[in-house]
């Protein structure tokens, strides 16, 4: 065989080549660059300032005032739990059509043991959890170890666990709950450390909050720079901080001067920031992203698949569960009918936060700025005196409209290659 | 005498940066069978992808002439209007319906009011059974046949459109001797009955058996046609025409110092996970350190299901054989386990199979090891970027940065990203299917290089290709597969692109 002198390797890239020191702390491009680069999540974040500015002005300031944004947070919490599931559910390439007949089921559990059988508050959240966890591992069992497409399963789960809610019910409402269970929903706190007509604890709260943001990212960038990685301009990177603080504080400020700091809220920070880390740095996190973003090659690079199925769903049921205790806090009792079609908002509010119909793509924060989108847009909507009928079909076309986008993104990303 | 129902003038079909056919011509005789045959990536597909209108015309230069008369085709209802019927490898029938129902697809038989009027249907379609000799009732769903039988339904279907010009794809891949034997008598009788076809095949005794003449196609142009009628042709014969090019690739030097012997296969045996067929049979082979092996293999042969079925059995039922890691017996029934005993695999299809191409170079180079870079199950981002980093800077990825979107890169960008992602496993061997596939030149030679700086490094790999130039330039040792049966195993020093071409083809011996 004749070895002879290579060819120019001059393969023409697909984009051209930049040196990465060139973009290091450089910062004039990074704005646009941070816009450009995801078109589809920041684009939800200017839809969202965008409604919530279109409402502010239809109802005179009234949905931004103190009472009503508090009223936001009580009323659509429990939406907002099922979405943080729902999105991971949905980036493995799955959906979960029960999780409103298992919010039924967890909180007529909980309603049983604690109304009808005199048991303390926590054991009836226990056993809600423990409930959730079970449905969860039901379906996950089915989905991940049997094949059956989560469609399916959760379709049969939809049937089956309403049926049970019945049953343990016994087809009658249960109410109401003791003052410490119905506090998980409607609870607040208030005057810890005084304050006069507004409460200093909840604005201290915000306070640690923005300067947990603001350390955590100055932490991260400390280590970037450490592996030489591009960063924001420092001025770029102290605006983020100041708009995002500014952005906390006047919401502290409203709650702060309406009743206080809702406990459901601190459960929902909680959960949004743990399932923030989880998605984005934890092994399973990944994984799931992996599996969404191309199965076959998720599996021919050694994840397990199955065991991570498995346990997408358990967490589906977990979550479940917190937002029946949730739900069932704040209509202080258990209905056979509970949790009737959460899941379609959970859902929406997955794609609306521009999670892909195809899997792999999706973050917790853009399904709850999703969640939040249809939030302002109910609540905005019936501060206005629309009627029931044309709320639902405003709903419907935002999210068609989402999906349209985001399809829309994708095409014009695929014929660039 | 020279009666042409086909005339293909100079046909030059380009994709994006790829030139697939290039001034080819083709002239078949009415009433012949004409073979058409060629490397994998000759462009014989391509070319019948133009015939039948796939690539509708306008998008190639060149003229095609059927029955004297010039023909553009916009889509494959024009070419099948005028008599021509193509049979792809892939059996396009639809396995739930009947086989009336696929026979007559598209072009139901309506009685009155349009409705379909079954029992005309089914009465033609048994007629159109027994002229193709298949004894099947009309009414079985064709998922309930056999890969033989369905394929006696697609020429079943292509006579109710009243064929002139049949094109058969790889008719005799997927087929056992017995139905292959059927299927060349069956195209024997329908010349008898005046109808032509062209058949792309690999299997040069069935080419020498039945055909009057063969086209060979090489690098996108017409080689030669040669008449089978004289008898002189032997396969050899065609053989040299496929393969007999310039030595227009290149390869890096490298000096061979193999060492202990690695990953040792022995009695490999790999069932079809539907059908009831060896697709490996009883392969052994064995790679050293320092060592590039080649598998030499047309379509077919095995060589990825080979590949894959070591791979922690990702492919295939029924796995027998054992597997042996520096000299020690292993079990990998799993991917991670694979991984965990140091195997790694790039696959033929990195788009499909090899990479998550909505995510960033950085996700994809530390997909297969994420654990390496996780203490107690959280990742380490900054590490992650930094290994990403490494991989690019190593192995000369052409991105603005290790966070650019994988699906946005070239094939050769992609590949490195590949090998990018299974050198973080840290293998002690790689077995690497169609390394080079789809990309250009200067790609080539670099995934070379990368490949000849691995092995200079102590890795064994195993590179299975069908470019045996390219087999010839990088491997140190060459095994040649067919059907399933490792057929030869030559050292590159022995081995010539005819020597190999003679063992990849080279059928089972008769038993007895």
């Amino acid at each position: 065989m004749t070895r002879t002198v290579p060819p120019q390797a001059d393969e023409t890239p697909a984009e051209p080549t930049v040196a990465p020191t060139a973009a290091l702390h450089t910062g004039t491009s990074d704005f646009r660059q941070l816009i450009s680069r995801n078109l589809r999540q920041s684009g939800i974040y200017v839809a969202f300032v965008a409604i919530v500015a279109l409402f502010a002005i239809l109802t005179d300031g009234t949905s931004l005032s103190p009472g009503n944004i508090t009223n936001i947070v009580l009323q659509y919490s429990y939406i907002l739990v099922l979405a943080i599931g729902m999105v991971i559910v949905i980036i493995a390439g799955h959906i979960d059509l029960s999780v409103g007949s298992v919010v039924a089921l967890t909180g007529a559990t909980s309603a049983v043991l604690v109304i009808q059988q005199g048991l303390p508050w926590w054991v009836g959240i226990i056993a809600a959890l423990a409930v959730g966890l079970a449905v969860g591992a039901w379906q996950g069992f089915w989905v991940a170890y049997v094949g059956i497409p989560a469609f399916i399963v959760t379709l049969a789960g939809m049937l089956l666990f309403r049926g049970l809610t019945l049953q343990v019910l016994d087809n009658i409402s249960l109410s109401p709950f003791p003052p410490q269970y119905q506090k998980v929903a409607s609870g607040f706190l208030n005057g810890l450390l005084g304050g006069n007509g507004y409460d200093a604890f909840t604005l201290l709260i915000g306070v640690v909050a923005v300067a947990g943001y603001a350390f955590s990212g100055f932490r991260t960038r400390l280590a970037r720079i450490r592996y030489q990685q591009p960063v924001e301009s420092f001025p770029l990177f102290v605006a983020r901080v100041v708009a995002v603080g500014l952005v906390v504080m006047y919401f502290a400020w409203q709650l702060a001067h309406a009743r206080g700091l809702p406990i459901v809220l601190i459960i929902l920070a909680v959960l949004i920031i743990a399932y923030g880390v989880i998605t984005n740095r934890s092994v399973f996190g990944r994984q799931v992203y992996a599996i969404g973003g191309n199965l076959s090659a998720a599996t021919l690079s050694g994840v397990k698949v199955r065991a991570v199925n498995f346990w997408i769903f358990v967490n589906m049921g977990f979550l479940s569960a917190v937002a029946g205790v949730i739900y069932s806090s704040r209509s202080n009792g258990a209905q056979p009918a509970a949790g009737n079609m959460f899941e379609l908002d959970a859902i929406a509010a997955a794609f609306i936060g521009g999670a892909a119909v195809t899997g792999g793509v999706g973050t917790v924060v853009g399904a709850m700025v999703g969640g939040l989108i249809m939030a302002v847009m109910s609540n905005g909507m019936q501060l206005m005196g629309v009627d029931q009928s044309i709320q639902s079909v405003v709903k419907g076309l935002v999210l068609l409209l989402a999906v349209a986008f985001d399809v829309y993104n994708k095409r014009r990303a695929g014929s660039s290659r | 005498m020279d009666d042409h129902i086909l005339e293909m003038r100079s046909i030059t079909k380009t994709f994006p940066g790829v030139k697939a056919l290039e001034d080819v011509s083709l002239a078949v005789q009415r009433g012949e069978i004409h073979a058409i045959c060629g490397e994998n990536g000759a462009g014989k597909s391509t070319l019948m992808k133009v015939l039948s209108g796939v690539y509708p015309a306008g998008s190639y230069d060149g003229e095609i002439f059927f029955d004297g008369r010039l023909c553009t085709f916009g889509g494959i209802r024009d070419s099948e209007h005028v008599g021509i019927v193509i049979i792809h490898q892939e059996l396009a029938l639809v396995p739930y319906l009947s086989i009336a129902e696929n026979i007559f697809l598209g072009n139901e038989r309506r009685g009155a009011g349009g409705l379909i009027d079954w029992n005309k249907a089914n009465a033609q379609a048994a007629q159109l059974l027994q002229s193709v000799g298949l004894d099947e009732n009309p009414v079985t769903p064709v998922g309930q046949l056999g890969v033989g039988k369905q394929q006696l339904v697609e020429i079943a279907k292509a006579l109710s459109k009243d064929v002139k010009l049949l094109i058969l794809d790889e008719p005799t891949a997927a087929l056992n001797d017995t139905d292959s034997e059927h299927l060349l008598g069956l195209l024997r009788q329908l010349k008898e009955r005046g109808i032509t076809s062209i058949m792309i095949s690999h299997k040069l005794n069935e080419i020498t058996a039945i055909s009057d003449n063969v086209t060979i196609i090489r690098d996108g142009k017409t080689v030669e046609t040669l008449s089978l009628h004289a008898g002189e042709v032997t396969a050899d014969r065609i053989i040299r025409g496929m393969v007999g090019r310039d030595l227009e690739s290149y390869y890096p030097e490298r000096e061979s110092h193999p060492g202990e012997e690695v990953l040792r296969v022995e009695d490999w045996t790999v069932k079809h996970p539907t059908q009831d067929r060896l697709v490996v049979d009883h392969a052994s082979f064995h790679v050293r350190a320092g060592e590039v092996v080649g598998i030499a293999g047309l379509m077919g042969a095995g060589r990825t299901e080979l590949a894959m079925s070591i791979f922690g059995r990702s492919y295939g039922r029924d796995i027998s054989g054992r597997i042996f890691m520096h000299g020690n017996e292993v079990r990998a029934r799993s991917v991670s386990e694979a991984i965990d005993r140091g195997i790694a695999y790039a696959t033929e299809d990195r788009k499909k199979y090899g990479l998550n191409l909505i995510e960033d170079i950085r996700r994809n180079v530390s997909a297969a090891a994420l654990a390496k870079l996780a203490t107690r199950g959280w990742v380490n981002g900054n590490e992650e970027i930094k290994v990403a980093e490494d991989s690019r800077k190593s192995m000369n990825i052409k991105a603005p940065s290790v966070m650019s979107v994988v699906g946005k890169l070239s094939g050769g960008n992609q590949q490195k990203v590949v090998l990018s992602k299974w050198l973080f496993t840290d293998p002690d061997v790689l077995i690497l299917d169609e390394p080079t596939r789809g990309i250009d030149v200067g790609a080539k030679y670099e995934i070379y290089t990368i490949i000849n700086r691995l092995v200079a490094a102590g890795k064994a790999v195993v590179v299975i290709s069908s470019e045996l130039p390219e087999l010839l330039g990088i491997c140190d040792r060459i095994y040649t597969l067919s059907a399933g049966r490792i057929t030869g195993e030559q050292s590159v020093r022995e081995a010539t692109q005819e020597s190999l071409m003679a063992l990849m083809t080279k059928e089972r011996e008769p038993v007895g």
